[in-house]
């Protein structure tokens, strides 16, 4: 058995039945990475020593016949925007290169319960505000299919680290797509779950009403397998929803014998890739093949989702990241005056080392989202924008609930294109913002969706399809992208793209 | 000596007082509010506003304002959120203020102040709205020459704050002062807060500006100032004193209106006292609200209202009905003892209920117990005398043991040495004057008196007032009015 290509839900198995040890599959995934993570680098800090510590703790805990948790042994990647007590928590800024959080996010707790073994912390966009993983501070990623081409954003690095085999599970986080964006171009499956869900504590905030967590792996069972362990009700969060954690394991079987599946007109558009559409259509056409109807609905608020997206994401990120002053921790300017961000003038000492501590500590693509939100939450301005959005979401999340009462899910792609050369976007960042087009809806409206692969083009690119569903609808998505997979192989096929 | 006294104008003052609610924890995490711990140490992730933490509501805290606001005579929103007031300070770790923006959970209040002195007409303030916030930590600047260094403690950070603000309605600086004084006395009557201004669990800024009659029959108005850095009740009134004078003086020189500049900052400088204008760009901040993601809306039902309502108190306005009915002492005596606060209260009540007698309750309240507790310092509870020794001592003079003076030495003398009322009766020599002694006595005085005898049987019978003092010096323990009496009755028997 090649431990790093096999599913989780096998290793599961194996490592039940005594066929495989924690430390062995632990350490096959971290030679994996090794040797593979120099050229993708997916993982911005890999915890070896914890990780096989705790896969030892788990070997002998079951040598012992004692109870064990559902992911025992099972090595799990995290996104860097999760915070961890054991290792750094970066968020790739270079604002928290060196933070430590003194406490464990929720879904860290829960993970750490089912007895998983988190392997590292893997890169991302900075503060998860990107669609390419090209905006770390901490190097790009690069796509394990096409080590020319970005893996997505911003859980870019989660993405890449199941397609090239350097973990089997991976935790992201999707505030307008940043799961299932980074999933479809790197040919994998991810989920991102009904807002309030998973718990957002300990989560590193961007936009604190859209950011969700959810699971990545190669197959929805085992995305299934990684949300059960993940999904629950936290009294610590607010937000969270207060409402039992179904089986996501056991409906997966049943047959789509009667699902209605809608199709949305805009989606097939201008700017829709022409082998990213056959794709497409060619999923549509096999789900009507294993009994499911197609329908056409409408969304017509859908083309207002990615302004409205960018109103309310910088606006609460402007706020969230108000708190990386350089006065509490994180980056502080050393007080050595430069004039190289432009700025020269300040009303104070104070303000001074806030300006230089945050002009210095946080990349161009945060700066802007902030600037962006500061402005639209401005007085004589938030009507114009901020306020208008909130409508216009209003608007979106009714157009979905009008679209749920003729049918179950809504089917379509992910992103407009199979993945993108690395820097193709980077200096247009309006044509980088509509990498979110046809994901940002789930986000405004609450909603849940996965992503996964239906094909390949002709360059030996993945291409993804998307299933939205309603709030809670987690166990019809990951039936609908498993019985897929039952009848496809595309989520099993493995890149020999990464030089050696 | 008031500013309007002697102007041809109208002060006009509105008030806006934050109030740190007497909670067991913080509004948004389950630190501890303790007064005075060492620095940063009542701290948790949500309240240093590490990445990733998150906020939850104490409804306890929520309900104590509800309390608050009800007995402000708010209306109560049903449905409230919250906002995020965003600015920089280094005692704000998050960069923004959790606080309440376009919903505030109640509004359209008022309390009345009545002065029973008569100062001022009986005044009611209108309140805008009530609302809920937390508040920031603490900097601390060290001033001492050659460094600069400024330190922050995040104890208080997060700790409930209700925010209440009043109309202009408020005409005078006594009034202001008189207004915070019950509104102060309410809070504490109703638990809601311990008002400490020296802790800071009260704070109040002032917005003032001077209504002036024109000759033309307009009403010019100055520009509003609103002044800060008031720590005390006398400050806020010092203070607009200070101010009403300033602008008044600033009229008369430059004839400016309202509109005619931005709104004024200024800060109250105790030691020198006077204001001083404040930076204008503190004024322009702009707090970019919006409503807080991380916090779900509130919503408020009836019975919730009625709930807080029932386990409310009554409030000193109806307190001083109360006890001026069931004690019957006068409005005056009542308003004195309700002012003190609901300890005194209690332990007026208590030996009112021991005496029998109120208004008697009610004198030694005020010119004894009161006395010596404004004398020591500290508070009833921590007053060493308690109702029932009070209630002896009372009762002794009552039973003719002793006179009122002498009864007040002995409280004095309890009070001083700790002792039990009968130790102490014992250790003055005071017994109860035997009625054989004081026959004797008075047979004695009025031997030794002839003129004082010859004048009251001339019909002077207050002179008879001379031998009391005579008998008190032979026997301190005599009681003048038996002195008194039976003098006159045996002076009357003589031939």
């Amino acid at each position: 058995m090649t431990m790093t290509t096999t599913s989780a839900t096998e290793l599961a198995s194996a490592l039940q039945k005594g066929e495989i040890t924690s430390v062995e599959c632990t350490t096959a995934f971290l030679d994996r990475i090794g040797s593979t993570n120099p050229t993708i680098n997916a993982f911005l800090s890999v915890d070896r020593d914890g990780a096989l510590a705790k896969a030892e703790a788990v070997d002998t805990a079951r040598a012992q016949g004692k109870p064990l948790g559902p992911l025992a042994g099972l090595p799990v990647a995290v996104k860097d925007v999760l915070c961890t007590t054991d290792q750094k928590t970066t968020c790739a800024s270079r604002m928290l290169k060196t933070y430590e959080p003194p406490y464990d996010a929720d879904v860290v707790r829960r993970l750490r319960e089912a007895d998983a073994i988190i392997l590292g912390k893997t890169n991302m966009d900075e503060f998860a505000m990107g669609g390419s993983n090209e905006n770390s501070a901490y190097g790009l990623v690069r796509n394990p299919w096409d080590t020319n081409s970005a893996p997505g954003g911003s859980s870019g690095g989660s993405a890449a680290a199941v397609a090239a085999d350097m973990a089997p599970l991976a935790i992201g986080s999707d505030t307008g797509g940043s799961i299932r964006q980074p999933a479809g171009l790197c040919g994998i499956t991810g989920l991102k779950p009904t807002y309030g869900r998973v718990s957002r504590r300990g989560l590193i905030a961007f936009s604190s009403s859209l950011d969700q967590i959810g699971p990545m792996a190669r197959s929805a069972k085992e995305c299934a397998m990684l949300l059960q362990a993940i999904a629950g009700h936290d009294p610590g969060d607010s937000t969270s929803l207060n409402t039992p954690v179904p089986d996501y394991l056991t409906g997966l079987e049943k047959p789509l014998q009667g699902l209605r599946i809608g199709r949305v007109a805009e989606h097939f558009g201008e700017g829709l890739d022409q082998e990213v559409a056959e794709h497409v259509e060619q999923t549509f056409a096999a789900y009507e093949a294993a009994g499911a109807t197609i329908h056409e609905v409408e969304l017509p608020h859908a083309r207002y989702g990615v302004p409205t997206y960018y109103l309310i994401a910088p606006s609460e990120a402007s706020s969230n990241l108000a708190r990386y002053d350089g006065a509490h921790y994180g980056h502080r300017w050393d007080g050595t005056p430069t004039d190289d961000q432009g700025i020269s003038t300040f009303d104070s000492p104070l303000v001074e080392m806030y300006c230089r501590s945050r002009a210095e500590g946080f990349g161009p693509e945060v700066k802007r989202r902030i600037m962006l939100g500061t402005y639209a939450l401005s007085a004589g301005y938030y009507d114009a924008y901020y306020a208008k959005a909130l409508r216009v979401r209003r608007l979106i999340r009714n157009d979905f609930t009008q679209a749920f009462k003729k049918v179950d899910l809504i089917g379509g792609p992910v992103s407009a294109t199979p993945a993108f050369k690395l820097g193709e976007k980077t200096d247009d960042p309006v044509a980088m913002y509509l990498v979110d087009l046809y994901t940002v809806g789930a986000n405004l409206a609450g909603i849940g969706g996965i992503s996964f692969p239906c094909g390949f083009t002709k360059t030996n690119l993945p291409v993804g399809f998307q299933l939205q569903g309603p709030a809670l609808s987690e166990p019809l998505l990951l039936q609908a992208a498993h019985q897929y997979q039952q009848t496809t192989d595309w989520h099993l096929q493995r890149t020999t793209a990464i030089p050696s | 000596m008031t500013a309007e006294s002697h102007h041809p104008f109208t002060t006009v003052i509105g008030l806006e007082v934050h109030v740190q609610l007497q909670t067991e924890t913080k509004l948004f995490c389950g630190c501890v509010t303790t007064f005075g711990s060492s620095p940063n140490t009542q701290v948790c992730p949500t309240c240093l506003g590490l990445p990733g933490s998150l906020p939850v509501m104490n409804r306890l805290a929520f309900d104590l304002s509800l309390r608050a606001a009800l007995a402000l005579n708010c209306k109560i929103a049903s449905f409230t959120k919250w906002d995020r007031k965003n600015y920089f300070y280094p005692d704000l770790p998050k960069g923004y203020q959790i606080s309440q923006f376009d919903l505030p959970f109640s509004y359209e209040g008022h309390l009345e102040v009545i002065d029973p002195k008569g100062v001022f007409e009986p005044r009611n303030v209108r309140i805008i709205r009530v609302h809920l916030e937390e508040d920031a930590g603490k900097s601390m600047h060290d001033e001492a020459a050659g460094t600069a260094d400024s330190r922050i403690d995040l104890n208080r950070t997060g700790t409930p704050l209700c925010e209440i603000v009043t109309e202009p309605d408020i005409r005078s600086p006594e009034e202001a002062r008189a207004w915070l004084n019950e509104l102060k006395l309410l809070l504490v009557y109703l638990g809601v807060s311990d008002c400490n201004m020296q802790e800071g669990s009260l704070r109040v800024d002032a917005n003032v500006n001077l209504h002036i009659p024109q000759p033309d029959g307009r009403l010019a108005k100055t520009p509003i100032v609103e002044i800060k850095n008031m720590n005390s009740f006398r400050s806020v009134e010092r203070a607009l004193v200070y101010e009403t004078e300033r602008q008044w003086g600033e009229w008369q020189a430059t004839h400016a209106e309202i509109g005619s500049m931005p709104k004024q900052t200024r800060g109250w400088d105790d030691s020198a006292g006077v204001t001083r204008g404040q930076r204008h760009k503190e004024e322009s901040s702009d707090y970019r609200y919006f409503p807080e993601p991380d916090l779900v809306p509130v919503t408020v039902s009836e019975e919730q209202v009625a709930a807080v309502r029932a386990t409310m108190g009554e409030p000193p306005a109806m307190l001083r009905k109360t006890l001026a009915d069931r004690w019957k002492i006068p409005a005056y005596d009542a308003d004195v003892l309700v002012n003190q606060g609901p300890e005194l209260v209690e332990y007026f009540e208590d030996l009112a209920k021991k005496v029998g007698e109120g208004k008697v309750a009610s004198n030694w309240m005020q010119q004894d117990v009161l006395r010596m507790l404004n004398e020591r310092g500290g508070r009833i509870a921590d007053f060493p005398v308690q109702p029932a020794a009070v209630a002896d001592i009372i009762e002794r003079v009552k039973k003719g043991d002793f006179d009122t003076g002498r009864g007040k030495e002995i409280f004095a003398a309890v009070l001083e040495t700790g002792r039990p009322v009968d130790e102490v009766v014992a250790g003055l020599g005071i017994a109860a004057v035997d009625e054989g002694d004081l026959q004797k006595l008075c047979e004695e005085l009025i031997a030794e008196n002839p003129k004082i005898v010859a004048d009251v049987k001339g019909g002077k019978e207050q002179a008879a007032g001379g031998l009391i003092g005579q008998a008190k010096r032979k026997n301190p323990n005599v009681n003048p009015g038996k002195v008194r009496a039976l003098a006159l009755e045996l002076i009357r028997a003589l031939p």
